[in-house]
């Protein structure tokens, strides 16, 4: 098996290249920031991220309506200037709906990320940096993990501890995120083996050996800042694939369940309303669709500003 | 070439054992009887129950089962379902469905991914290129459930163009909008690979070389530059395709396809642990022979590099 099936999402990615550049006029990272200021993708992402952590943290800015409020006589009801968005099948407002269902998968999306990029770069920082029999093992336990089909993972998972009614917001959130992280933590590792690989056996590494800096200080600050970047960039792009992945789970009824507002149980509930009553299905999908958007959008010129080769 | 193909059967041994394991123990660990409500609204004599768990070894330890699962599946025998069925036979019967699905949807990556990569990357920055970006990113941004409830709500229940459901003996047609829809994000992605590794070696000396030859322009594209840019393309296509027998649960579901992602779906269901390991190590199988089929390839796109 080849290192690429991890990176492999990413379309390539940027190399440690910042440190060979670092004493030029303009050091890579300033370039990088001012390619970025006028890239038009990225401002957009990054105002379509700012929005949905905003919704996913005072989602009462956006509606006044109580998205628990169910008003049976109005199921199914047309958008309407009193509820923008229609009503579904329970006469909950669509839009109050939406805009409360941003938490659920911005926390799943972010909380995801965090817990797959710090035991993925931790994994992987030390199977490369140790090497040996510890490389092999943790590189045959990733190729373990990358021949589990992802989905049927995250079922088996899920299945394994169930949610009912009484399962609090908090523990169901926290089961999704680690059936993703368990999954999802073995390509970062590669990726992150594959960068610290790549700067180990630079001269400055070398350098603070031979000072007889201890190992955890040659990681910390000779190491991870130079190979942290194909890292950080997939973690983004991955974040809108977490956040899509929540959803597929809700939608075969084993993410997250009611009374949770979350967009994936808002599509998969719409979808047998589908030729009756659109709207329902279609404003969730379009929220849930921007957010996977913004992230990926924002990963990828991050990664193109980084790319010397790209310009 | 021979020793390589050996050495690397050998190395999928470990993951074959670990990733079976994995999915074992996890098996093991789901809640719920698998006897309830098999003997109708009676609970199930104390003689059946006691059969039936030495039958399918439910009382022994975790380790202890393994191996006795692991000793039957050495000799092709991958157990019967609680119900009495051979997984072996339920399994052909399901994965002839999958793998056509999956078939269709890999020549439609394979074929639309990277035409619409190759057009995308010879006019980078261009109306076309801008045009397969943002419908590849359109693509990757909407779930596959929703991409698939519209596509069979549109061209099957008000254009009749497609059948709506595909019935239990499907042909190539009855599976041809959900292998479209399967195969769709993994398009976005190929087209994009494909895109990307164009442009950049487009870039190469070697393609300067070629073009000051005199050589036409559809020979250096296609012939100097595509056969170098299309190993990661490969390699992602190759992973992919273990994905798509595994990953179409949810497109089988909106169907109604009975192939290998709803049995294993519904055997989780209805906890019936046998039939779930049985299913996934042959998953796991496929994935990994395909990983070593991709690499094989590499020689033959790359003659650089040898397996030797």
């Amino acid at each position: 098996m080849t290192d690429q099936t991890g990176v492999i999402v990413a379309e390539g990615t940027t190399g440690p290249e910042a440190a060979e550049t670092v004493g030029q006029a303009q050091s890579l990272t300033q370039e990088a920031w001012r390619e970025l200021r006028r890239n038009p993708l990225f401002v957009i992402s990054l105002i379509l991220i700012t929005v949905f952590i905003v919704m996913a943290i005072f989602p009462s800015l956006f509606t006044n309506a109580d998205p628990n409020k169910a008003i049976l006589k109005l199921s199914n009801s047309a958008p309407s200037k009193d509820a923008w968005f229609g009503r579904d099948l329970q006469g909950y407002d669509v839009l109050a709906r939406t805009v409360y269902g941003a938490r659920a998968s911005i926390i799943v999306g972010i909380m995801t990320t965090l817990v797959t990029g710090f035991l993925g770069v931790l994994i992987g920082t030390i199977a490369a940096y140790y090497g040996g029999i510890l490389d092999t093992l943790v590189m045959r336990l990733t190729d373990i993990f990358f021949a589990i089909p992802f989905l049927l993972g995250g079922i088996l998972f899920m299945s394994t501890f169930p949610n009912d009614v009484n399962s609090s917001y908090w523990s169901v959130v926290g089961k999704v995120v680690l059936a993703l992280s368990i999954l999802g933590w073995p390509s970062i590792a590669r990726l992150m083996r594959g960068a610290v690989l790549q700067v180990k056996p630079n001269d400055y590494v070398q350098a603070a050996r031979a000072l007889g800096a201890s190992p955890w200080r040659i990681i910390r600050s000779h190491i991870l800042p130079n190979a942290m970047a194909p890292v950080m960039v997939v973690s983004m792009i991955n974040l809108g694939a977490y956040i899509a992945a929540e959803a597929s789970l809700s939608f075969l009824g084993i993410g997250l369940v009611p009374p949770a507002i979350s967009w994936g149980v808002a599509i998969s509930d719409s979808l047998n309303l589908i030729r009756t009553a659109p709207w329902i299905l279609i404003f969730p999908s379009i929220f849930l669709s921007l957010a996977v958007l913004a992230f990926i959008m924002l990963g990828d010129a991050v990664r193109d500003a980084f790319d010397p080769k790209g310009r | 070439m021979t020793k390589y193909v050996i050495r690397r059967l050998l190395q999928m041994i470990p993951v074959v054992i670990g990733s079976t394991f994995l999915i074992f123990a996890m098996v093991f660990a789901l809640p719920g009887d698998p006897l309830r409500g098999k003997c109708g609204e009676r609970p199930c004599p104390p003689a059946f129950v006691a059969e039936f768990r030495a039958q399918h070894n439910l009382d022994d330890p975790l380790f202890l089962r393994y191996f006795k699962y692991l000793g039957d599946l050495l000799h092709g025998d991958l157990g019967t379902t609680y119900q009495g069925l051979n997984i072996l036979d339920e399994l052909q019967k399901r994965y002839v469905v999958t793998v056509k699905l999956a078939v269709i949807a890999m020549l439609f990556e394979a074929l639309i991914g990277v035409l619409a990569g190759v057009l995308a990357g010879i006019r980078k920055g261009k109306f076309i290129d801008n045009l397969v970006l943002v419908t590849t990113l359109v693509v990757i941004s909407i779930p596959t459930f929703v991409i698939g409830s519209v596509s069979q709500t549109v061209f099957g229940v008000k254009l009749h163009w497609f059948p709506v459901t595909v019935k239990s003996n499907p042909g190539w047609y009855d599976l041809l909008l959900p292998g479209l829809v399967l195969g769709s994000l993994s398009l976005a992605y190929a087209a994009r690979l494909t895109r990307t590794n164009l442009a950049e070696n487009l870039r190469a000396d070697y393609v300067r070389t070629a073009v000051a030859k005199g050589l036409s322009r559809s020979r250096v594209i296609g012939v100097h530059t595509l056969r170098n840019s299309l190993i990661p393309v490969v390699t992602f296509l190759g992973a992919d395709f273990g994905g798509l027998l595994g990953g179409a649960i949810i497109t089988e579901r909106i169907f109604n396809i009975r192939g290998v992602g709803g049995y294993i779906f519904q055997s989780i269901h209805s906890r019936d642990g046998t039939a779930v390991v049985g299913a996934v190590t042959m998953l796991v199988i496929v994935y990994l022979l395909m990983n070593l089929i991709v690499d094989l390839l590499y020689g033959v796109l790359d003659p650089r590099i040898s397996h030797d």
